[in-house]
């Protein structure tokens, strides 16, 4: 009765619901009205700097320092994310402890805690005399106010990324395919870096690549422990702040235009591992 | 199962000998692990309320009830509580539009609707500063009629919207696609109108997913410190929002104040977490009953 089969020409295939014309011109208009248009603003507003002004903008020694120091810690943070992710992940799909609720509960808590009550929170535990920082100090290590710093606010930030993205593939896996591993003759870590890891690196690769996009234009949890000290532990988001303070609308725009560039690839890539994690899961089971 | 935990912590029941991972090895992970969590989740946390509350609760108090902080709660409920409903009703649409039809660049369109959450807070900012700023393309037309959104309530809700479009629409779309649609078909074959099929087939099925949705939109616009930064001004009282507060009253080396306001907002993301918990648990026992048996 329902010709589900439209005709291949159509954009839209038959469907007896009501409501597409009005949903999806809503959505599209909105959709440019919020995001797509006041984005390309960056765009057009880039377009009429010309080369000379542009590359001005973004070649002086400060703004390269700070992509460097942007790029740099993010890579790394994500990379200690890779790492500590896994080990969390691993521990509340495959064991029991006391507290564990708490623990999956609260992984969550980059996501949902304000970025400045994060940042401020974070240069109180390292400065000088806070909890962390004071046992540091006599150690000669030096964490708030120093690029250390502003590593540790992205390994805060990006943290669940990792965890929330191997977790339920790792929960999907058949533990039969280890018990015939280690009936094969196959040592635990043989079995992990054999037949569990293959499985799960779409997933650790997938939250790699969201911790570190995100990690890229944080702000807010970053910006009370880094210090701030030009060509030192200045990020690149605030040069774009510094460069308004400034007025000088055409040097932000140039800085961020390439930070939102970097960005785009980042998501092209992020939804291509999606789309790869998706047939693995799809067709391995 | 609970009696054979107790007789080998640490080791969930449905394992053969062969997959469980040597003792050493398993102690070592969850130390390694809890300590991660100890210091890099719980320390921040504790921190906040700890720091709140150095001065005693009557200078926490007092800090809470001071005109400007109640001046930022205020802009920050009314900010929330302009671009919430806002990007509800959108991420509704946008998840009918794209659950329940299959079009032409269907997938391009999920992508342009996760858009806001890989552009910067800074950037955020910035493109309405570009737009409506003094040197913005509509800077001028905006200072003949004399109306103010940069540096205004009208900048703040404008970026604050931008950074929580895709919180609802990226909860629901995959929610009603994993659904189907042949429940929704029938009741329009049966003679249902468009509204009645929406209010007693599809949201009953969506309202735990809509209601975590509208929740992680409403602590991100209560929360957002960058986007908000740009465009505000930071004039107390009057564009001040919570999380710029904190700002102002930090730099002022005021702590116990700018902590006494942070931890009103570090209480939201717990009770945005709680809420999280609730709704997981919710969806889990409708869907699929003992599936995730092993992590809980």
């Amino acid at each position: 009765m329902v010709r589900r089969e439209g005709n291949s020409s159509r954009l839209k295939r038959f469907s007896v619901l009501p409501g597409f014309a009005v949903t999806l011109g809503y959505t599209l208009a909105y959709l440019s009205l919020v995001v797509l248009i006041p984005l390309s603003a960056i765009g057009a507003k880039t377009l009429t700097l010309g080369w000379e002004a542009f590359w001005s903008a973004v070649s002086t020694p400060r703004v390269v320092a700070s992509y460097r120091l942007s790029f740099g810690a993010s890579l790394l943070a994500a990379g200690i994310n890779v790492v500590f992710g896994l080990v969390l992940a691993w521990v509340l799909v495959r064991y029991r402890f006391p507290g564990k609720g708490l623990v999956d509960a609260l992984v969550d808590l980059p996501f949902a805690l304000p970025t400045a009550v994060a940042g401020i929170a974070l240069a109180t535990i390292y400065s000088a005399n806070g909890p962390i920082g004071e046992f540091l100090q006599p150690l000669g290590i030096e964490v708030a106010y120093t690029p250390k710093g502003v590593l540790l606010a992205l390994v805060f930030i990006g943290l669940p990324f990792v965890v929330r993205t191997v977790q339920p593939v790792l929960a999907d896996l058949e533990r039969d395919v280890e018990e015939a591993a280690a009936g094969l003759g196959a040592s635990r870590w043989q079995t992990f870096r054999r037949v569990i890891l293959p499985h799960i690196a779409p997933a650790i690769l997938t939250g790699f690549a969201m911790a570190f996009a995100r990690a890229v234009g944080e702000y807010g949890s970053v910006i009370f422990i880094a210090g701030n000290v030009p060509m030192v532990s200045e990020i690149a988001p605030l040069m774009i702040i510094t460069k308004l303070e400034q007025y000088d609308y055409a040097g932000a725009t140039a800085v961020a235009s390439v930070m939102l560039v970097i960005s785009f690839i980042l998501l092209l890539i992020i939804n291509a591992l999606q789309g790869w994690m998706q047939r693995r899961r799809g067709a391995g089971g | 199962m609970e009696s054979r935990t107790l007789v080998h912590p640490g080791i969930i029941a449905d394992e053969s000998p062969s997959t469980r991972d040597p003792t050493p090895v398993r102690w070592a992970l969850i130390g390694i692990a809890l300590a991660f969590f100890a210091v890099f989740l719980l320390l921040p946390l504790l921190t906040v309320f700890a720091e709140a509350l150095r001065k005693g609760w009557g200078a926490y108090l007092a800090a809470l009830t001071n005109p400007d902080a109640l001046a930022a709660i205020q802009l920050t409920l009314l900010v929330a509580a302009i671009a919430v409903p806002l990007n509800l009703v959108f991420g509704v649409t946008a998840s009918w539009a794209i659950a329940r039809f299959d079009f032409v660049g269907k997938r391009v369109l999920i992508t342009l609707i996760d858009l806001p959450f890989s552009v910067s807070p800074v950037i955020s900012g910035l493109i309405y500063v570009l737009l409506f700023g003094a040197q913005g393309w509509f800077g001028p037309w905006l200072q003949e009629h004399d109306v103010r959104i940069i540096f205004a309530v009208p900048g703040i809700v404008l970026a604050t919207i931008f950074v929580t479009f895709p919180f609802v629409a990226r909860e629901l779309i995959p929610l009603m696609e994993a659904q189907g649609w042949e429940e929704e078909e029938a009741a329009v074959v049966l003679g249902a109108s468009g509204w009645q099929v929406f209010w007693h087939t599809t949201l009953p099925g969506i309202k735990w997913g809509l209601l975590y949705g509208v929740i992680l939109c409403n602590a991100r616009a209560m929360g957002e410190f960058g986007a908000v930064s740009v465009v505000s001004g930071h004039i107390r009282g009057l564009t001040n929002t919570m999380p710029l507060h904190v700002e102002i009253l930090y730099n002022e080396y005021n702590y116990a104040a700018a902590f006494a306001v942070a931890s009103l907002l570090a209480l939201l993301a717990i009770v945005t977490l709680g809420i999280k918990e609730l709704v997981e648990r919710r969806v889990h026992r409708h869907s699929s009953p003992g599936s995730r048996e092993n992590e809980s």
